[in-house]
């Protein structure tokens, strides 16, 4: 009985979650405009979706900065967590309560108070609001989430492995290069993944920064739900949905499979 | 010499987190002339009852989040763990959508034409007036947010040792005791992380209430997004609203902190 109440409610928060969903893209096939009737099934809002120009450079808008910020905020941050990790105690708590500011503050403060920045310094330096301060923007909101990943894997490091290196005849940078950024990469990558998903998602901030001549992906989605209803939505909607549910499951089965493989490897090793 | 490698990291934090921050203090205490003023922090007390209405929202969802999450994720966690990470990711998925995607996939639910509506009609009720209400809102909060609720709480619970719940129901509890004196008291630090991710980001939209609230239920993100980008074009007013809606974030983090010292004689267990 108990078993059956529970997952009757695992079922139930399923279907809150996904029903939404499952409205858009069922709808994104349908003939008419509506939202409600299903009058046929036609796939002419994928194609205008395709054609549409404006969507496709946002498109193309996004990508470009959520590459380049997410780039830049993982060297940055990988440097960072570095030095901050050798800093002593108070420093250090400087430091990372400052990294924490623009995790912790509402998304709208730090869109707001970069764009009076921005507009201050436009004015004086005659350059006008777009990709970089798009740019700009979203690496500072990234990296923190880089230093976050990569810190605990600074913990974790022998910290006679620096000296050991620097005894054999390693200068600093090669210390870094050889020694210890090969033990923190895992974190760094998924600092890495992190910062480049929330850069792709992001829409509060981009709206406050990017000024009127460029726009991300989230922005046309926003000025579009503005409008009337447009099943082009509805069928970037299903695309997104289809590219999200194909990389997760793969992630989940690329880590699965490396979880079995270390299960493995210690049953041998008990064998032996 | 390793030092030196954090600097460049922390003058950009300078230049664009605490400047930033810095000029939106200077901006709330100054006029467009950029003289002193107190009138942009005078002038929000016009809108109280816009500053209640958000807290007030961003309170109910996050209650209602954590009653629906809390469950949920004690669930989850009791699940067989090879059964466990299929069914996160199962639950995770939906938050990976862009929230203006699932917040316009209400507004298609709940409109007057809606299938809900339309659904009601065919048992022959309604048509209600789903959307542009207050309980719009509230729900658009809710499945926009609860993610952040699930994921903290979800993992605190997973970390929970077994073998004290096994000890305390041996030692003659219910099951139901011992939710309540074992799992409830470990699982606050989640608790408290859940309040903050769902609460901080409720209070500060702008999103939902433009989209299911319609005109009638402005937020305080609405009023600042209005200073910045709308018609009433006004940065000093924004900027005084932005400072006190930090400031009111901040207390609430500082009680809900508050709460967490009061029970830590509890936490002895972790």
């Amino acid at each position: 009985m108990k078993k059956v109440l529970k997952y009757a409610y695992l079922a139930l928060m399923t279907v809150f979650l996904y029903a939404p969903i499952f409205v858009l893209i069922v709808f994104s096939f349908n003939s008419t405009k509506s939202h409600t009737v299903m009058s046929g099934f036609t796939l002419k809002w994928y194609f205008e979706l395709f054609s549409d120009r404006i969507i496709m450079s946002s498109l193309v808008t996004t990508v470009i900065v959520a590459v380049s910020a997410s780039l830049i905020s993982t060297v940055l941050g990988t440097f960072a967590a570095y030095g901050i990790n050798s800093m002593r105690k108070l420093p250090k708590t400087l430091a990372l309560n400052t990294n924490n500011i623009p995790i912790i503050n509402p998304e709208i403060v730090t869109g707001v108070s970069l764009m009076l920045l921005f507009v201050f310094f436009a004015a004086r330096m005659h350059f006008k609001m777009g990709y970089i301060t798009l740019i700009i923007a979203h690496i500072t909101f990234d990296t923190p989430y880089v230093v976050l990943n990569i810190m605990p894997k600074f913990r974790q490091m022998d910290k006679n492995l620096v000296d050991a290196a620097e005894d054999l005849g390693c200068n600093g940078m090669q210390a870094f290069f050889k020694v210890v950024l090969p033990d923190i990469f895992p974190g760094v990558i998924s600092g890495f993944l992190m910062a480049f998903t929330f850069s792709l998602d992001d829409f509060i901030v981009s709206y406050f920064v990017s000024g009127t001549s460029v726009q991300t992906l989230p922005i046309t989605i926003y000025s579009m739900t503005r409008k009337q209803v447009s099943p082009k939505i509805n069928a970037l909607s299903t695309i997104i949905f289809i590219v999200v549910l194909t990389v997760l499951i793969t992630k989940n089965v690329i880590e699965n499979k490396r979880v079995k493989k270390v299960q493995m490897a210690v049953r041998e090793e008990i064998k032996i | 010499m390793k030092k030196l490698t954090s600097a460049p990291y922390l003058l950009w934090m300078i230049i664009f987190v605490l400047v930033p921050l810095f000029m939106v203090a200077y901006f709330a205490f100054t006029d467009s002339g950029g003289a002193f003023t107190l009138a942009n922090i005078i002038k929000t007390k016009e809108y109280a009852p816009i500053f209640i209405k958000s807290i007030t929202f961003a309170a109910i969802s996050t209650v209602i989040c954590l009653l629906l999450a809390y469950p949920l994720s004690y669930i989850l966690s009791s699940m067989k763990l090879s059964v466990q990470g299929t069914m996160l990711l199962i639950i995770m998925l939906p938050m990976w959508m862009n929230f203006l995607l699932r917040t316009y996939a209400w507004q298609a639910l709940l409109g007057n034409n809606g299938i809900i509506n339309n659904l009601l009609g065919l048992i022959g009720i309604g048509p209600f007036k789903l959307l542009n209400t207050q309980g719009a809102v509230i729900l658009g909060m809710v499945y926009d947010y609860i993610p952040f609720m699930i994921l903290p709480l979800y993992t605190v619970m997973a970390k929970i040792d077994k073998s004290i719940t096994e000890a305390a129901e041996d030692l003659g509890c219910s099951k139901l005791q011992s939710v309540i004196k074992i799992t409830v008291p470990l699982s606050i630090p989640g608790i408290i992380s859940g309040i903050t991710m769902v609460f901080v980001p409720a209070i500060s939209t702008f999103i939902i209430s433009k989209m299911l609230g319609g005109s009638s239920n402005l937020l305080i993100g609405d009023l600042i997004e209005m200073q910045f980008l709308g018609n009433a074009y006004n940065p000093n007013l924004g900027a005084g609203i932005a400072l006190v809606l930090m400031i009111i974030i901040l207390i609430v983090m500082a009680i809900i902190n508050l709460i967490d010292k009061s029970d830590s004689d509890d936490k002895v267990l972790m």
